[in-house]
């Protein structure tokens, strides 16, 4: 029972990391573009993340709840909107193909953050780390002891760390944002038919620029969260390998709608996480591993045969639009 | 209503000295935005870029010259058969991103003969069951999201990208469980010497099978049958089939020969360079390949000139930390940086800017 109880509190804390990299993307793709870079912009986020506060940590000598996390959030942020801001300006200004610039940003993006880790290690002189006050900091759990207290549930969803209930406000904002207001229904119809949104008066190059960049951001958000928390605030190039890859996976397996990557995310964090904690006898590990992109293939394949309209990605994902091309 | 400031037209006549003058901007834009990291760690841009080719190229370098060109050499064979590979796909509009896959399950398939089979089988003889069993890898990894795009319009894209990390999990396990070495080591151990690819000039053959496939693929994609319906299905799926092709049997027949091709590069990086197979055989090439394929325009020619150029800066980068301590990852970051540069200079090649004239009405 014990373990259980704390391997799905480790679920939900690297589940975390999954909803800002999913989230994100969604976001990205509703407006009809692929951005195949999260990889690259969640490899930012979580260096530039880091940096933010390293920075912030020598210049104040202070490890404050408020200011440590929004100097985190803001650093983070900023670099995925800069590299989402690259993939809008190529493929909606200028038109390039979206799987190729994801691809070459996500080239650049892990290059970037490779470079700037190693870069500040020279600087450092030694692994670039926080102060056991500031890692606190980002490990604090902002819900009352009586919430904590509750037996199982209380450490399960109520021992998390403040991102996981900005994560989960953050989905639902996306939810009624996308079903329940003007706006979102007008990034809906750039994502579906971007002709007829455009014949009806939508400013098509807004929506997608603001819905990348923005989009970018809250996937880099995710890196950060995860370097903070799971990566025990130092960096390793390695650790964040194949996250963002997971989390175009998980865009697919919730079927863009963000509610759904509440519970999904957290499925997830548990396939990755379980095999770290829990030996099943007769399935190694390494197949175990799998299993999220199996599941998304089944998801992919069965959502096409049913054919059924409300299951489908964005009818014109990782198209451009020229109104010129008609 | 006033004309807006600027419109686009596209362009059809194109010069040629103007294709090369924006390549070459867009070539030095990307020099120059990359020299931006360099400056940052205190080095001089223009000497490190001269230490870098000249580190990839074996300039100057005297007796081990020829090491760094060959190691240069190595890295772009796999880059170019994997471009070489995704190229009838994007012809045909089908955004094969699973070159990490089909390169992985090719590799593993062909190991399987030659862990198995390496002491009972000449060395001849097991290498060409190599070769084949890595285009069925390959082959077969590729074809599964064909088919399933073919029937039920399946999102390729996606399908193919999960297919690499199913291929990289199932190589981890045997790296892991049944084929490793010594308990504990997670290491598959080196193949017997029977299953080595022969070299020639220093170098293993694969450079020659990659030069025999950039001959195929100009002369499938350009001179044959298959080729043009492969054209037909990427202007438009409609038109092909009107013309009665069998559009779905194409595609998947197009994907198993992609992949095939990938696991043709598996085979090469398992049994000439490595010489035994991690879970990280493919090591990004897959990705990175399909930069090189586009920007090359899916011509098989261009793309030796592509591949080659990233490769001297993935080699050039690693001799650049050794000789000036700059961090290696900036050969990602110049990659990057050339890649968009290259993407974004196309537009220039496809449309023409028409500015409004000085008081100019609709």
């Amino acid at each position: 029972m014990n373990t259980l109880v704390s391997l799905l509190a480790a679920s939900c804390t690297f589940a975390t990391v999954l909803m800002f990299g999913t989230l994100g993307e969604i976001l990205t793709e509703k407006s009809g573009n692929m951005n195949l870079g999260v990889e690259g912009i969640m490899y930012t986020g979580g260096i530039f993340g880091l940096i933010f506060t390293y920075v912030f940590e020598q210049t104040f000598q202070s490890a404050h709840l408020l200011p440590s996390i929004s100097v985190a959030v803001l650093g983070s942020a900023l670099s995925g909107a800069v590299c989402s801001l690259i993939f809008a300006f190529l493929t909606v200004t200028l038109r390039a193909n979206q799987n190729v610039t994801g691809l070459a940003l996500t080239i650049f993006g892990t290059g970037v953050a490779k470079f700037a880790g190693e870069f500040m290690r020279h600087k450092v002189g030694g692994f670039v780390t926080l102060s056991l006050d500031m890692k606190n900091v980002f490990l604090y759990s902002p819900m009352p002891d009586y919430l904590k207290n509750i037996p199982v549930i209380g450490r399960i969803l109520f021992s998390q760390t403040i991102f996981f209930y900005l994560a989960i406000v953050l989905a639902i904002f996306l939810h009624c944002f996308f079903t329940r207001t003007k706006k979102g229904l007008y990034l809906r119809a750039t994502g579906e038919s971007p002709v007829t949104a455009d014949a009806a008066g939508i400013n098509i190059t807004l929506y997608k620029y603001l819905a990348t960049v923005l989009g970018g951001a809250i996937s880099a958000v995710g890196g950060m969260v995860y370097v903070m928390t799971t990566g025990g605030a130092t960096w390793n190039e390695t650790s964040l390998s194949g996250i963002g890859w997971l989390s175009v996976a998980l865009v697919i397996f919730c079927l863009w709608r963000p509610l759904n990557v509440l519970w999904g995310a957290i499925l997830f964090g548990a396939l990755k996480i379980m095999y770290l904690r829990v030996v099943v006898p007769f399935f190694p590990t390494e197949l175990y591993k799998t299993l999220p992109y199996v599941v998304t293939v089944v998801v992919l394949i069965i959502t096409s045969m049913r054919n059924s309209r409300d299951k489908q990605p964005p009818h014109s994902l990782s198209l451009n639009y020229f109104r010129e091309e008609r | 209503m006033r004309e807006p400031i600027v419109r686009l037209a596209k362009r059809d006549d194109l010069k040629r000295r103007y294709i090369y003058l924006i390549r070459v901007i867009s070539v030095l834009l990307a020099l120059f935005l990359g020299s931006i990291p360099i400056i940052i760690t205190g080095n001089n841009p223009i000497t490190s870029y001269i230490t870098m080719i000249k580190g990839s190229l074996g300039i100057g370098m005297g007796s081990i010259a020829s090491f760094y060109f060959k190691q240069t050499i190595r890295e772009t064979v796999p880059l170019l058969g994997c471009a070489l590979a995704i190229a009838p796909c994007f012809k045909m509009r089908f955004w094969n991103i699973g070159g990490e896959g089909q390169i992985t399950a090719g590799a593993a398939l062909a190991s399987f003969f030659a862990i198995t089979y390496a002491a009972k089988i000449p060395h001849i003889p097991l290498l060409i069951i190599m070769f084949l069993a890595a285009c069925v890898g390959g082959g077969i990894w590729a074809a599964i999201p064909g088919f399933f795009k073919a029937k039920y319009n399946t999102n390729e894209t996606l399908f193919t990208l999960m297919m690499n990390y199913i291929a990289i999990g199932i190589v981890a396990y045997l790296q892991g469980g049944p084929w490793e070495g010594r308990k504990g080591t997670q290491q598959i151990p080196l193949f017997n010497k029977n299953a080595y690819l022969p070299t020639l000039f220093g170098l293993h053959i694969g450079w020659i099978i990659i030069i025999f496939l950039v001959l195929f693929i100009y002369i499938y994609m350009d001179k044959t049958k298959h080729g043009y319906e492969i054209a037909v299905i990427g202007d438009s799926l409609n038109t092909a089939r009107y013309a009665g092709m069998n559009t779905k049997w194409i595609m998947v027949r197009t994907m198993l020969l992609s992949g095939a091709i990938c696991g043709i590069v598996g085979f090469i990086l398992v049994s000439g360079q490595n010489h035994t197979i991690t879970s990280n055989v493919a090591n990004g090439v897959g990705f990175t390949s399909i930069t090189v394929c586009w920007l090359a325009g899916l011509n098989s020619f261009v793309m030796i000139l592509i591949s080659l150029m990233l490769a001297i800066l993935t080699r050039g980068a690693s001799f650049l930390q050794q000789s000036l301590g700059v961090p290696s990852a900036i050969s990602e970051i110049v990659s990057g940086i050339l890649l968009f540069s290259m993407l974004g200079s196309e537009f220039f090649l496809r449309y023409k800017m028409i500015f409004r004239k000085k008081g100019g009405k609709a």
